[in-house]
C-alpha cells in the first residue's frame, strides 16, 4: 500500500488549491495604498556614451510624479556580486561597478538608463518616451573571442581588457594532463557551444517598494527565489539600510530556475524610490524587458579532449572554456564557469587526469548567471557528447563505453581529481534501470519501423552527475563565495500542537508547502495536515539562503530536521514529567508519548498544551514553550546522478528532429514526495529538450537583441515534447545529511541536452551521413539540414 | 474614458476605460481578478486566457470595451457552487499539473474550452490544442495527463 501520509506520500500539493482558484498572491497581485508606478528607459544601443539626458519635457508630462536618473544615485553603491574567482595566477578577478542606473555609459541593450515614476503604468510609459537622452554609440562588443582579442573595444574602461579571469583547475595537473593526452593511445577532440538561454519563468519579475516614514522601516515585495539574500545584498552593499529596517517579501513566485536568485537594479530602484518620493513604488517587468533584463545562462565556447587507451579506459580530459559573463558581473556569474562546473568534469567515471581552463569575457550583452543547473550542464555535455563522438571513434557501444568506466559501488567515498568527494552512488545500477524503462532491446525494431516511413531513427544515451547544495559554509568562503551557504527553519509548536515552520527555502514551484510538512509529519507521527510552512518572508523566518541549485530539502529540510529534533527532546522532558517516568523511557510514536513497558501515555495535544499552560510542569529545568530554532551547514555537496536516453526522429527531407520517446533512470537518493520528485524531472527534461532543440538567445553584431520575445525565442510548447518515463527506484542515500536526500530540482535539464543531440547524430549516420560528428544546439532543421547537405 | 459593462463570472460589473485599456487590465487592476495573469506582451503565452461569450480568449488581445456587453468567465469562476474544486481543477491537482501555478490559470481556461468543443481529446489533440499555453514548470506531461483525466470524469458525469 503506498503511503498516503509522511515520508514516500504521494500527498497532493495544497498550493494548489489557490492556484488553481485564482487566488495566489504573486508580487504583481499586491498592491499598496497610494502606490505609484515606475517605467524604466533602457538602452537601445549595446553601447553608447551618455552626453547628456534631457527630462524637461518628460517631467511636464500628465501624472509624472519624478524622474531618476544615475545622476540621482551617486554615491550610492552599486550591485554587489557575490563570488570572486581567484585566478590561475593567484590574481582575484576583474570586477567592474554595476550601477542601479547608468553613470555616462549604457554597456548593453536594456541597461537602465532613467526611471519615470508616474501615477501610472501608462503614464509612467508615455513619459519614458520624452526623455531624450543625448547618446553616442560606440562599437560593441559581442563576440568573446573578439572581445578578447588584442586592441578590443574595452566594456569598462576602468579594466585592463575584458577578461574578468583565466581560471585553472587544477593547475598543479596541467603538465601531467598535457603529457598524458600526447601520450594516449587515442585522442577524441570536440568544439561546441553551450548555446546562451533565457530562462523564462513565466512570471515576469516585479518589485514593490514601499517605505514607511514613522518607523523609518522599508519593504520590498519581489519575485524573488532568496529574500534573505536580496536584504542582506541590497541592504548592506547598495542601500545601506540594517535589516531591522528592511523586510524583503517574496510572495507566491511564478518560477524561478536560477534567474530570480540575483539582486536586480529594479530591487533596489524601487526600495530607494518609495523613500525618495514619499509613495510606494511598483515596478512589472513586460516580457520584452524581461528579455533584456532578467539575467542569461549558459553561453559556453568550449574544446573539449578525450584521451583514451586502447580499451576505451578514460586516462585524461582537457577542456578550454570562454565563458560570457555579460556586460556586468551578476550576483552569482564567477561561481558557475568555474567551481559549479570544472567540479563536475569527472562526471561519473574515474578518469585519473583532468585540467579545466575558462576564460570568463565581458561583452556588451546582458549579464549571465545562473540558470537551472547552472555549470552543470555545461560540463555534461560537452563530457558526454566527447565520449559519444569517441565510442564512434573507437568502435565500442556508447552504454558499454561509458560501463568501462563507471566509478563503482565500492569506490565510495570517492575523491575525483577535481577536488570533490562523491559520498555516494551506483552509476550502473541507473544504467541498468535505463536499459529497461528505455526498452533498449526493442529500438532496433522501432528503427525499422521508422525506416518504413522514411525517417531516420536515433538512439542516444548519456550519464550526469550533478553537486547539489553547495556547502560547506568555510569551503565556499575559500572558494570566493561573499556568503554562506548553510539554512535555517524555526518549528513553533503552538498550544493545541499544530505547527508553523519558518523556512528559509522558497518555494516557486517545488511544493515545499506540501513537502516539508510531510517530513516533521513522519517525525513526530501527526498528521500532515497539522503543520504549515511559513517561508518568503524576511520579517517572520529567522534567516534562510534561499532555493536554488536543488538545496532546498538537502540544506533548509535538514535544518527543519534538527529543529524538529529539539522539538522532541524537550517534548519527551515534558511528557516524562507528565507520566512520572525517567526522560530515557519515553518513546514517540504516531503522535503518543508512552513509558516502554508500561501502559502510561500521554498525547502530542496534552504535551504542546502543557508547555504553554505550565501548571504542572518541571519549570525549574526547563522554560515554557515549545519552539526550536536550527541552522544547518552540509558536510558536502550532495550528487545525484542518473542516466537518460532519447529516441529521436529525423525527418531526412527537412532536417526536423522529433522527439519519439525520453526516459531518465535517477537516483535522487531518499524521496519525500515521489509525484513531486517526478515532476520536477519532466520540467526539468523539458527545459533540457528545448535547449537542445529550440530555444537561442541570439545578439548580432551590433549587439541588438534578436530573440527578444516570444515570436523570436522558442520555447518548448506542448506538442514539442513526449511523455517522459522517469524512475528514481535506484537510491543511494546521501551519506551526510539527516533525511538522505540528494536534490532533484535540475537533474532533468542536466542530464537532458546531450541525450538527444547523441540521438541526432546517431539517427543521421544511420541514414549514411557519417560525416556529420556534432551539430550545435539549437539542432534545428536547418541546422540538421546544413550539416548533412552542407559538405 | 469609455463605460464598459460585462457579465463577469455570473456577475454584472462596470467600469470605466481607457480606450488602450486591455481586457485583462481591466480584470486585473479594476475588478481586482488578479487570478487571470500576463506573461508576455505578444500573444504567445496564454497565461491570461478567459472565456468570453463561451470561447477562448487571451485577454491581453482584446480591448475591454471590446468586451462590453458581453459573458466573461475567469479562473475565478471555475470552482463548483460549494467552492470545491471543478473537475477540471480536481484534475489538475490530482495529476500534479502545475508546479508555480503561473500558467495554470490560462491552461485550465483552455483545457474547459477544449472539453467543451472535443469530450473526448487524444493526447495529441490535447498537445495541438494546447500550442498557445506556454508552461516553464512541468514539462506538459502531468497537464496533458489531468486533461485526460478530466475528460474521462467529464463523461462519466455526462453518463450518469
Ligand atoms: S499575456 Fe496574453 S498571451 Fe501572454
Ligand atoms: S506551472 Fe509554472 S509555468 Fe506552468
Amino acid at each position: 500500500m503506498p503511503k498516503d501520509n509522511g515520508i514516500g506520500a504521494s500527498s497532493k500539493r495544497r498550493e494548489d488549491v489557490r492556484f488553481l482558484t485564482g487566488k495566489g498572491q504573486y508580487t504583481d497581485d499586491i498592491n499598496v495604498y497610494g502606490q505609484t508606478y515606475v517605467h524604466f528607459l533602457r538602452s537601445d544601443v549595446a553601447h553608447g556614451q551618455i552626453n547628456g539626458i534631457d527630462t524637461t519635457a518628460a517631467a511636464a508630462m500628465p501624472g509624472v510624479v519624478r524622474i531618476f536618473t544615475g545622476a540621482d544615485f551617486e554615491g550610492i553603491g552599486g550591485l554587489p556580486c557575490g563570488w570572486q574567482v581567484t585566478d590561475r595566477h593567484g590574481e582575484a578577478m576583474q570586477e567592474p561597478g554595476h550601477p542601479v542606473l547608468c553613470q555616462g555609459k549604457a554597456r548593453h541593450v536594456g541597461d537602465p538608463i532613467a526611471a519615470v515614476v508616474a501615477e501610472s503604468a501608462e503614464e509612467a510609459r508615455d513619459a519614458a518616451a520624452a526623455i531624450e537622452v543625448d547618446m553616442t554609440e560606440l562599437p560593441a562588443v559581442i563576440d568573446m573571442a573578439a572581445a578578447l582579442a588584442e586592441g578590443s573595444t574595452k566594456v569598462h574602461d576602468d579594466l585592463t581588457s575584458n577578461l574578468c579571469y583565466d581560471w585553472g583547475f587544477v593547475e598543479e595537473n596541467k603538465a601531467a594532463v598535457d603529457e598524458a593526452i600526447a601520450g594516449a593511445h587515442h585522442v577524441t577532440t570536440l568544439e561546441l557551444t553551450n548555446q546562451r538561454l533565457v530562462a523564462n519563468p513565466m512570471e515576469p519579475r516585479v518589485a514593490l517598494g514601499d517605505y514607511n516614514a514613522a518607523n523609518e522601516e522599508h519593504t520590498l515585495y519581489t519575485t524573488s527565489q532568496n529574500p534573505h539574500v536580496i536584504r542582506l545584498l541590497m541592504g548592506a552593499f547598495v542601500l545601506g539600510i540594517p535589516e531591522h529596517k528592511l523586510r524583503v517579501v517574496a510572495p507566491d513566485v511564478g518560477g524561478g530556475f536560477g534567474t530570480k536568485i540575483f539582486h536586480y537594479a529594479e530591487e533596489a530602484f524601487c526600495t530607494f524610490a518609495a523613500k525618495a518620493v514619499g509613495r510606494p513604488v511598483k515596478w512589472t517587468s513586460s516580457r520584452s524587458e524581461a528579455f533584456m533584463s532578467d539575467a542569461h545562462g549558459r553561453d559556453h565556447v568550449t574544446k573539449i579532449d578525450l584521451a583514451m587507451d586502447e580499451n576505451g579506459k578514460f586516462l585524461a580530459v582537457r577542456t578550454d572554456t570562454m565563458a560570457n559573463m555579460g556586460a556586468y558581473l551578476s550576483t552569482f556569474a564567477p561561481s558557475v564557469p568555474t567551481w559549479l562546473h570544472g567540479t563536475l568534469m569527472a562526471g561519473n567515471y574515474t578518469t585519473p587526469l583532468i585540467y579545466v581552463n575558462v576564460k570568463a569575457v565581458f561583452t556588451n550583452t546582458v549579464p549571465v548567471d545562473a540558470y537551472r543547473g547552472a555549470g552543470r550542464p555545461e560540463a555534461t555535455y560537452q563530457l558526454e557528447r566527447v565520449i559519444d563522438k569517441a565510442a564512434r571513434e573507437m568502435g565500442i557501444d556508447p552504454i558499454e563505453l561509458r560501463r568501462r568506466n563507471f566509478i563503482q559501488p565500492d569506490q565510495y567515498p570517492y575523491a575525483t581529481p577535481v577536488a570533490v568527494e562523491y559520498d555516494t552512488g551506483n552509476y550502473e545500477a541507473t544504467m541498468a534501470k535505463l536499459e529497461e524503462i528505455g526498452d533498449i532491446a526493442g529500438f532496433a525494431a522501432r528503427r525499422a519501423e521508422s525506416e518504413a516511413r522514411g525517417k531516420l531513427r536515433g538512439f542516444g544515451v548519456n550519464c550526469y552527475i550533478e553537486a547539489c547544495g553547495i556547502a560547506p559554509s568555510n569551503l565556499v568562503g575559500q572558494l570566493g563565495a561573499r556568503a554562506g551557504l548553510y539554512d535555517a527553519a524555526t518549528v513553533r509548536v503552538n498550544a493545541t500542537g499544530s505547527i508553523s515552520v519558518m523556512v528559509g527555502a522558497h518555494s516557486h514551484g517545488q511544493g515545499h508547502e506540501t513537502t516539508f510538512p510531510q517530513v516533521v509529519a513522519e517525525m513526530l507521527g501527526i498528521d500532515e495536515s497539522m503543520i504549515d510552512i511559513v517561508h518568503g518572508d524576511s520579517s517572520k523566518i529567522p534567516f534562510g539562503m534561499g532555493t536554488y541549485g536543488s538545496r532546498s530539502l538537502a540544506v533548509c529540510g535538514s535544518a527543519m530536521v534538527r529543529a524538529t529534533e529539539k522539538i522532541i527532546n524537550k517534548a519527551k522532558k515534558i511528557a516524562a514529567h507528565l507520566m512520572e517516568a525517567a526522560e530515557g523511557d519515553v518513546e514517540l510514536a504516531n503522535g503518543q508519548f508512552t513509558v516502554a513497558g508500561t501502559d502510561k501515555s500521554v498525547a502530542w495535544g496534552d504535551v504542546t498544551l502543557a508547555a504553554y499552560v505550565p501548571h504542572n510542569y518541571p519549570l525549574e529545568d526547563i522554560e515554557p514553550g515549545l519552539e526550536e530554532t536550527a541552522f544547518y551547514d552540509p558536510a558536502n555537496f550532495t550528487y545525484p546522478a542518473g542516466a537518460y536516453c532519447c529516441e529521436v526522429e529525423v525527418d531526412p527531407d527537412t532536417g526536423k528532429v522529433e522527439i519519439m520517446s525520453f526516459a531518465a533512470a535517477d537516483d535522487f537518493g531518499n524521496v519525500i514526495n515521489p509525484m513531486i520528485v517526478e515532476g520536477q524531472v519532466h520540467g526539468g527534461l523539458a527545459q533540457g529538450i528545448g535547449q537542445a532543440l529550440l530555444e537561442n538567445c541570439v545578439y548580432d553584431e551590433n549587439g541588438q537583441l534578436l530573440s527578444g520575445s516570444y515570436m523570436d525565442y522558442a520555447m518548448p510548447r506542448a506538442d514539442d515534447v513526449p511523455c517522459y518515463v522517469v524512475d528514481h527506484s535506484c537510491a543511494t542515500p546521501c551519506t551526510h545529511n539527516p533525511l538522505g536526500v540528494k536534490g532533484c530540482g535540475e537533474a532533468g535539464a542536466i542530464g537532458s541536452p546531450p541525450s538527444v543531440v547523441n540521438a541526432v547524430i546517431d539517427a543521421l549516420h544511420s541514414g549514411g551521413h557519417t560525416h556529420v560528428t556534432h551539430i550545435d544546439m539549437p539542432v534545428s532543421p536547418s541546422r540538421v539540414w546544413q550539416a548533412v547537405h552542407g559538405g | 474614458m469609455t463605460d464598459v459593462k460585462m457579465t463577469v463570472n455570473g456577475k454584472e460589473r462596470s467600469g470605466s476605460v481607457e480606450g488602450r485599456t486591455l481586457l485583462v487590465n481591466f480584470l486585473r487592476d479594476d475588478l481586482r481578478l488578479t487570478g487571470t495573469h500576463v506573461g508576455c506582451d505578444t500573444s504567445q503565452c496564454g497565461a491570461c486566457v478567459v472565456h468570453v461569450n463561451g470561447k477562448a480568449v487571451k485577454a491581453c488581445t482584446m480591448l475591454a470595451a471590446e468586451a462590453d456587453g458581453a459573458e466573461v468567465a475567469t479562473i475565478e469562476g471555475m470552482a463548483n457552487a460549494d467552492g470545491s474544486l471543478g473537475v477540471i481543477q480536481q484534475a489538475f491537482q490530482d495529476h500534479h499539473g502545475l508546479q508555480c501555478g503561473f500558467c495554470t490559470p490560462g491552461m485550465v481556461m483552455s483545457a474547459a474550452a477544449l472539453l467543451a468543443e472535443n469530450a473526448n481529446p487524444t493526447e495529441q489533440e490535447i498537445r495541438e490544442y494546447l500550442e498557445g499555453n506556454i508552461c516553464r514548470c512541468t514539462g506538459y506531461h502531468n497537464i496533458v495527463k489531468a486533461i485526460q483525466a478530466a475528460a474521462a470524469n467529464g463523461s462519466a458525469v455526462a453518463a450518469e
